[in-house]
């Protein structure tokens, strides 16, 4: 087939998740370079981005239940709460006041977001019996439940004001969240956690995209798109609703347990409805129903605050303290909210949409089709 | 041949006072092409509602087989073997035609949530034989230059057959036909029988035909069932329908009766209400 790397003779490399060499090239020269720009990178970016990366995780949760199998749900930044208590029970030090088990981080990880699962997976079943703006409905109850039991929970929480240290990031011994010496080569704890993180986006991304281009997916997006001939096709709503709800908390499980051990800190209040609709924000700016969208939504709306504070410097009517007309923080919402209006009228599939446009275009060059 | 695949013993369904299927009574056999016709509103639609789990009827039995249907989920009906290709199309339409009939095998898939993830070994082999499957039906169709189109782009014809394809796909044992050919022109009317008659012929997969098409339902079905009103009012083989009064009454009405009982379309024959 030398030459014609687009004729394929298998459904094995039809179906590939990555078909031809040149996208196999393009991404292991994008992961080097991501991998590699930790080197010098400064520490602030550094941790930026490896919040980005966290978020990521958490977007491709959401998009797998409300992109993929259109369910709706306001509720993740309980899943997330949830992923960063569970996290800091499993994964912390326990104090006089607090439960921690102090497991490793390759334990505990996993079970903040199997216990963010198993909530998602339980509290689905009466979630299957709404469609659309009444389940936003419930699931939006879920994040006001939450916020009530995680103040009041305090041998897990820490309290209002309190507050907890989350998971730590451990292994075997060897501290992630601590500077440290690799082979004689000094790491910084930003460039350790900014590998960690990727190298936690890059499984989880992968999972995420084996799992819709599968049955599994492919049923997601029956029950999306006509739930009543994906019924009368074998397809059991209930189990497939269930199974969103639970694979997507487990993300968003995944994604709360690592977001806080950036800051160092978790705070009870940290997961309201704000953050549930940054989430929906992210899925809509980045794309639904895509997994790359979703890391671009993430890294997007991850990195806007920092582009408009660099904006202040040099936009006129911006100032820095209470004099000007506003104030770079009032820019940053209102910039914010502009992005969902826009995408929504402008661009419904997203960042996502626009790299396919570019993409189809440059594959056709010169020509217009 | 006449050994009988489904049983539809006095089923009764009702809306609120609104009798749609009222005692319907029939059996199809194995292999067998059955057509039901009847006026718009006549019950055709609810009764495969009924067969597929949709509605729950009041009274009666539906019997696949040996099994009892009535009262099972429309996902257990649809394991059991009874497939079915909508009226108004139904396809997801933001999926690919090749989607659209993988998803048709799902029932016969069996991967769960963590070997999808990994998509390593069984689940790999399991998609790529069920591919292969889902090609043999394209190709059946005549449809593999739209594989890898989204359907909500493709013309109307198009969609009819992806969803087709998509209830073939599921390897049935009876498959439910719902106006199957509405709309279309009479090239594509040719087209989508010479494919009923094949899936009957090669695949010897039974049929139930629900259509409009008057001359379709003559030329191809073995045996029709006239129902109106949610009452059954005849039943035999296209011939003998032809020939009967009352199916004549129930589409040209009343006044009709003592003449031209001998045309051999009577819906070619206009109304004179």
């Amino acid at each position: 087939m030398r030459g014609r790397p687009a004729l394929f003779t298998r459904y094995e490399a039809d179906s590939a998740m990555l078909p031809t060499i040149t996208q196999r090239v393009w991404l292991a020269i994008g992961l080097v370079a991501v991998i590699g720009a930790a080197v010098w990178l400064p520490r602030d970016w550094l941790i930026l981005i490896a919040t980005a990366f966290i978020a990521a995780i958490g977007v491709i949760g959401l998009n797998l239940v409300t992109g993929y199998a259109g369910q709706v749900s306001l509720g993740h930044a309980f899943f997330l709460g949830v992923g960063a208590y569970a996290g800091a029970a499993f994964g912390g030090e326990a104090t006089e006041k607090l439960v921690g088990m102090g497991l490793d981080v390759i334990f505990w990880l996993p079970l903040a977001g199997l216990t963010a699962g198993f909530i998602g997976a339980a509290i689905a079943p009466i979630a299957v019996r709404l469609r659309g703006l009444y389940l936003a409905f419930l699931t939006l109850g879920l994040v006001f439940l939450g916020e009530h039991i995680f103040r009041e929970w305090e041998s897990v929480t820490g309290g209002p004001g309190i507050g907890r240290k989350p998971g730590v990031l451990r292994l075997a011994g060897w501290r992630f969240d601590l500077d440290g010496q690799i082979a004689g080569y000094s790491v910084t704890r930003e460039q350790q956690i900014y590998w960690l993180t990727l190298l936690v986006l890059i499984i989880m991304a992968f999972a995420a995209k084996n799992i819709v281009r599968s049955r599994i997916g492919r049923a997601f997006a029956a029950v999306r798109d006509r739930d009543i001939a994906a019924e009368v096709m074998g397809i059991d709503l209930t189990r497939y609703k269930v199974l969103a709800f639970g694979v997507s908390s487990f993300y968003a499980g995944v994604a709360g347990g690592l977001l806080f051990t950036v800051t160092g800190f978790v705070n009870t209040n940290s997961f309201n409805l704000l953050l549930s609709f940054t989430y929906i924000a992210m899925v809509v700016i980045g794309g639904a129903a895509s997994i790359t969208g979703s890391i671009m939504g993430a890294a997007f709306l991850t990195l806007l605050p920092r582009i408009i504070d660099g904006a202040g410097g040099v936009l006129p009517f911006l100032e820095v303290g209470s004099t000007g007309l506003l104030s770079t923080s009032q820019l940053e919402r209102i910039v914010f909210g502009a992005l969902i209006i826009g995408f929504l009228i402008f661009e419904p599939l997203g960042l996502n949409g626009i790299w396919m446009r570019l993409r189809n275009y440059w594959k056709a060059w010169p020509f217009s089709y | 041949m006449s050994e009988r695949l489904l049983v539809f013993d006095e089923v009764r369904l009702s809306f609120a006072g609104v009798v749609a299927v009222d005692g319907v009574s029939f059996d199809v056999n194995a292999g067998e092409l059955f057509a039901i016709i009847g006026p718009n509103g006549a019950g055709k639609t609810s009764i495969f509602n009924c067969l597929n789990g949709v509605y729950l009827p009041q009274e009666g039995r539906i019997n696949l087989d040996g099994t009892d249907l009535l009262g099972l989920r429309p996902d257990k009906i649809a394991e059991l073997g009874v497939a079915r290709m909508f009226q108004n199309i139904e396809l997801f339409s933001n999926l690919t035609t090749l989607d659209n009939i993988l998803l048709g095998r799902n029932l016969h898939m069996k991967s769960g949530i963590l070997s999808s993830a990994l998509y390593f070994g069984k689940a790999k082999r399991e998609e790529t034989a069920h591919r292969r499957r889902a090609e043999e039906i394209i190709d059946f169709l005549e449809i593999a230059q739209y594989r890898k189109s989204l359907v909500g782009m493709l013309p109307y014809g198009v969609q009819k057959r992806v969803e087709l394809g998509r209830a073939l796909a599921m390897d049935p044992r009876i498959l439910l036909l719902d106006e199957p050919v509405a709309g279309m022109n009479l090239e594509e009317t040719e087209d989508m029988a010479r494919f009923i008659l094949d899936i009957q012929e090669e695949l010897q997969v039974t049929m139930i035909l629900v259509e409009h098409d008057m001359g379709l339902v003559m030329d191809i079905a073995d045996r029709i069932m006239v129902i109106d009103f949610g009452r059954k009012i005849a039943e035999g083989t296209p011939d003998q329908i032809q020939k009967n009064p009352d199916v004549i009454r129930a589409y040209l009405g009343e006044e009709f009766e003592t003449e031209g009982l001998d045309d051999e379309a009577p819906a070619s024959e206009g109304s004179r209400l």
